[in-house]
C-alpha cells in the first residue's frame, strides 16, 4: 500500500513536471511566435525592383530564336508601388480564404529635430486595420491609434527615435522623404516593439499623411499585407496571387523559416524532457510492482490454490498498476496545473517585451490529455510485465517452501 | 454405492533436480464421500508431493486423476483452477491469510471467485462458517490480530466457504501446539460426522492419524498400507 503510494507519487512528479514544463515552453513559444508572427502578414504583396524578365531584343522577330547576351542590364524603373492596387485589394477582400488586407506605404525618410537628423522609415498604415490584424495596440506605449487614424499631421514614433531626439508626445518633428521637402508632423504616440533595430528607425502615420509626404496619389501602396484564415495556405496562395496579379509575393513561412525551426526545437525539448520524466516514473512503477509481487508471493499462491487462474491474478496486478496510473496521473495534472499557475505569477519584465508582466503559460487542454494518456500507457506497460510474472507463479513451489 | 469423491490411478511422478528420481511410484488410492482419511509416512516419503498432484496444482505426473468420477488429467490450467475453486478446499501448515483483508473478507475470497451467491449471501455464509468454528466474534478483525490457532480456524472456514466436495490438508496442525491441534482435529471430526464432509489430511502426527477413519501409509513413494487399522 505504502509502495503504491510511492509509485503514484513518481507518476505524479512525472506528469506534473511534464505539464508545467510544456505549458511554460509552449507559452514562451506562443509569445515569441506572437512577437514575429502576429506582426507579420501571412502574405506580403509588393513590387520588387529588378530587371525585366524579357529584354527588348527577345521581342524582335529576327533574334527571337537566338541566344542573346545583354550586358549591363539595369533594373527597369517601375516605382515601388503595387500595380493596379485598387483592383487587387478588391479581389483579395472577396477571396473567402482571406481574413483581411492592410495596405501600407513605407518609405525611407529622415527625421529632423533641432540639429539632430536620423535616417529611418515611415509607415503609412490604416491604424485600426493594423490594430485588428497585427496587434499594433500591444506595442503602443503612449497615444491612441484612433487619434492616429483621424489626424492629418500626427505621427507615432519608435521609442528609440523619441529617446534619441528627446521628443515627447505633443512635440514637433520634421520628416522628409528622399528628395522631398520637410514635412512638419506632431508626435502623438510612442511605439515600442522590443527590437532595437525597429524602435530606432520606424515611425507610423496614417496612409494619407505618408502618401502626402511622398507626394503620391491615394492609390499608391508599397505593400499589401494579407492575413489569411488558415496560415498554412500562405505559400500556395502567395504563388497563386503572384501569377494572378503579376506581383511579387512573400509568404510568412518563407520569410520566417529559421523562426519555425526554433519553435519546433523548443517543443521537441519539452516533450523529450516530459517523456523522460514519465519513463523514469514508469521504471519506478515497474520496480515497485516487482517488489510487491515478491512480497505478495503467499497471497498469489493461496489465490491460485483456491481457484483463481493466472489471468485473474494478472488482472489484479494490472488493476493495481492502473490505479497507480490513474491516481498519480490525476494528482499530477492537478499539481501540474498548480505549478503552471505559480509560473504564471512569477514577474517577468523585460524591455524587449513591453506588454508582458509575468512568465507566459499556455493552458492548453491537449497537454493535459496527453499527460493523462501517457501516465496510463506508462503504468500499463510498467505493470504488464510484473503482472505476467505473477500470473506464472507456481503455487506449489511457494507452499512447499513454507 | 456412489462413486468415490477422489480417485488416483497409478500416479507416478519424477523429480529431475539434481538427479532424476521417482518420488511417487504407481500410487493408486481413492477417497469415498464422507470419509476422513489421513496419509502418513516418514519425512521425504512423498506425502506432500502426492497431495499436490491430487489437488490438481501439480500436473507434471503420469497416471490418472478423477474428481467425483470426472477425469481431471490433461485439463487446462484454468479448467483445473475452476475445479479447485468449486470442489476442493485447502488447509496448509501455514494459514495464508491475506494481511490487508479482514477475517470475514478472507473467508469470502473463494466464493467471490465462484460467484454462485450474491455478496450479501456470501457474507452470511462466511459468518455461518466462522460461527461453526467458534470464531464469529473475530470476523471484523485483521488476521494479524489473531492467535495462530485462530488463524488456522479462519483458514478452515475459507476452505469450507464453497461447500467443497473434499478438503485437503497438508500438515494442518504442523504449526500448532497440542491444544490447538486438538481443536483443529475436533473440528475436522465434527465436520465429517455432522456434515458428511470428505477429508484427506497429510500428517506426520501419528496421534492425529490414529483418530481418523482410515490411514494410508507411504514409503519411498509407494503405498505400503491402506486400511482401517486406526480407530
Ligand atoms: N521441487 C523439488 N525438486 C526436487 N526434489 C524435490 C522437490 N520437492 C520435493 N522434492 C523431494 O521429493 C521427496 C518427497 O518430498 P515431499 O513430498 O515433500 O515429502 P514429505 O511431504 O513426505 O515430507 C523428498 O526427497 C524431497 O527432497
Ligand atoms: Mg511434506
Amino acid at each position: 500500500m505504502k509502495q503504491s503510494l510511492v509509485a503514484a507519487t513518481g507518476v505524479l512528479f512525472g506528469i506534473a513536471s511534464f505539464i508545467a514544463l510544456i505549458s511554460f515552453m509552449t507559452g514562451l513559444n506562443q509569445l515569441l511566435d506572437g512577437l514575429v508572427m502576429n506582426r507579420s502578414p501571412h502574405i506580403r504583396i509588393y513590387n520588387e525592383i529588378r530587371p525585366s524578365d524579357e529584354q527588348p531584343i527577345e521581342r524582335a522577330g529576327e533574334y527571337a530564336e537566338s541566344q542573346n547576351f545583354v550586358r549591363s542590364v539595369r533594373p527597369r524603373e517601375t516605382g515601388q508601388a503595387v500595380r493596379n492596387s485598387a483592383a487587387v485589394i478588391e479581389a483579395l477582400r472577396k477571396d473567402p480564404r482571406v481574413m483581411d488586407v492592410a495596405p501600407k506605404v513605407s518609405a525611407p525618410v529622415f527625421y529632423f529635430s533641432g540639429s539632430t537628423q536620423i535616417a529611418g522609415q515611415i509607415n503609412g498604415v490604416e491604424p485600426l486595420i493594423e490594430k485588428h490584424l497585427f496587434a499594433l495596440q500591444d506595442y503602443v506605449m503612449e497615444g491612441d491609434l484612433r487619434e492616429l487614424k483621424n489626424s492629418s499631421n500626427g505621427i507615432f514614433l519608435g521609442k528609440g527615435i523619441a529617446d534619441k531626439m528627446m521628443l515627447q508626445c505633443g512635440d514637433i518633428i520634421q520628416v522628409s522623404a528622399a528628395g522631398g521637402d520637410p514635412f512638419v508632423l506632431k508626435v502623438i504616440g510612442i511605439l515600442q516593439f522590443g527590437l532595437a533595430d525597429v524602435d530606432d528607425s520606424q515611425s507610423y502615420t496614417n496612409l494619407r499623411t505618408a502618401q502626402q509626404l511622398l507626394g503620391v496619389s491615394s492609390s499608391y501602396f508599397t505593400d499589401l499585407q494579407v492575413k489569411l484564415h488558415d496560415i498554412s495556405l500562405a505559400p500556395a496562395l502567395a504563388r497563386e496571387y503572384a501569377q494572378q496579379f503579376r506581383v511579387d509575393t512573400l509568404d510568412i513561412q518563407t520569410a520566417n523559416a529559421q523562426f519555425e525551426t526554433g519553435t519546433t526545437v523548443r517543443t521537441i525539448i519539452s516533450y523529450a524532457v516530459g517523456i523522460t520524466l514519465l519513463i523514469v516514473a514508469g521504471f519506478g512503477i515497474y520496480n515497485i510492482l516487482n517488489m510487491l509481487i515478491y512480497e505478495k508471493m503467499d497471497s498469489i499462491a493461496i489465490l491460485k490454490a483456491t481457484g483463481f487462474s493466472g489471468s485473474d491474478v494478472q488482472r489484479i496486478f494490472l488493476s493495481i498498476s492502473t490505479m497507480i496510473g490513474v491516481s498519480g496521473g490525476i494528482a499530477g495534472l492537478v499539481v501540474g496545473y498548480g505549478l503552471s499557475a505559480v509560473i504564471d505569477q512569477v514577474p517577468f519584465e523585460t524591455q524587449a517585451l513591453p506588454t508582458i508582466r509575468t512568465f507566459p503559460v499556455n493552458y492548453n487542454m491537449t497537454y493535459y490529455i496527453i499527460g493523462m494518456l501517457f501516465s496510463l500507457v506508462t503504468t500499463y506497460i510498467a505493470g504488464i510485465f510484473p503482472a505476467r510474472k505473477a500470473a506464472r507463479i507456481d503455487p506449489v513451489i511457494i507452499i512447499r517452501g513454507k | 454405492m456412489s462413486q468415490p469423491a477422489l480417485e488416483a490411478r497409478n500416479i507416478t511422478r519424477y523429480f529431475h533436480d539434481p538427479v532424476t528420481f521417482r518420488v511417487l511410484d504407481q500410487v493408486s488410492m481413492s477417497v469415498a464421500r464422507g470419509e476422513f482419511v489421513s496419509v502418513i509416512g516418514k519425512s521425504g516419503s512423498g506425502k506432500s508431493t502426492l497431495l499436490y498432484v491430487l489437488s490438481t496444482m501439480d500436473t507434471d505426473y503420469e497416471g490418472e486423476l478423477l474428481l467425483d468420477g470426472s477425469r481431471l488429467t490433461g485439463r487446462s490450467g484454468s479448467e483445473l483452477a475452476a475445479a479447485r475453486n468449486e470442489h476442493i478446499g485447502f488447509v496448509f501448515q501455514f494459514h495464508y491469510l491475506l494481511s490487508e483483508f479482514s477475517v470475514l473478507d478472507n473467508v469470502m475470497i473463494p466464493a467471490q471467485k465462484l460467484q454462485r451467491y450474491g455478496p450479501a449471501e456470501v457474507s452470511k455464509r462466511a459468518m455461518e462458517r466462522l460461527d461453526w468454528l467458534g470464531i464469529a466474534d473475530q470476523a471484523y478483525k485483521m488476521p494479524n490480530q489473531l492467535s495462530g490457532g485462530q488463524k488456522q480456524r479462519v483458514a478452515i472456514a475459507r476452505a469450507l466457504i464453497n461447500d467443497p466436495l473434499i478438503i485437503m490438508g497438508d500438515e494442518p496442525t504442523g504449526n500448532l501446539d497440542q491444544k490447538n491441534s486438538d481443536i483443529v482435529f475436533d473440528i475436522f471430526r465434527r465436520l465429517t460426522r455432522e456434515q458428511g464432509q470428505t477429508m484427506l489430511v497429510v500428517t506426520h502426527d501419528g496421534d492425529f492419524a490414529r483418530r481418523t477413519d482410515r490411514i494410508i501409509e507411504l514409503e519411498d513413494g509407494r503405498v505400503i498400507s491402506d486400511g482401517y487399522e486406526g480407530r
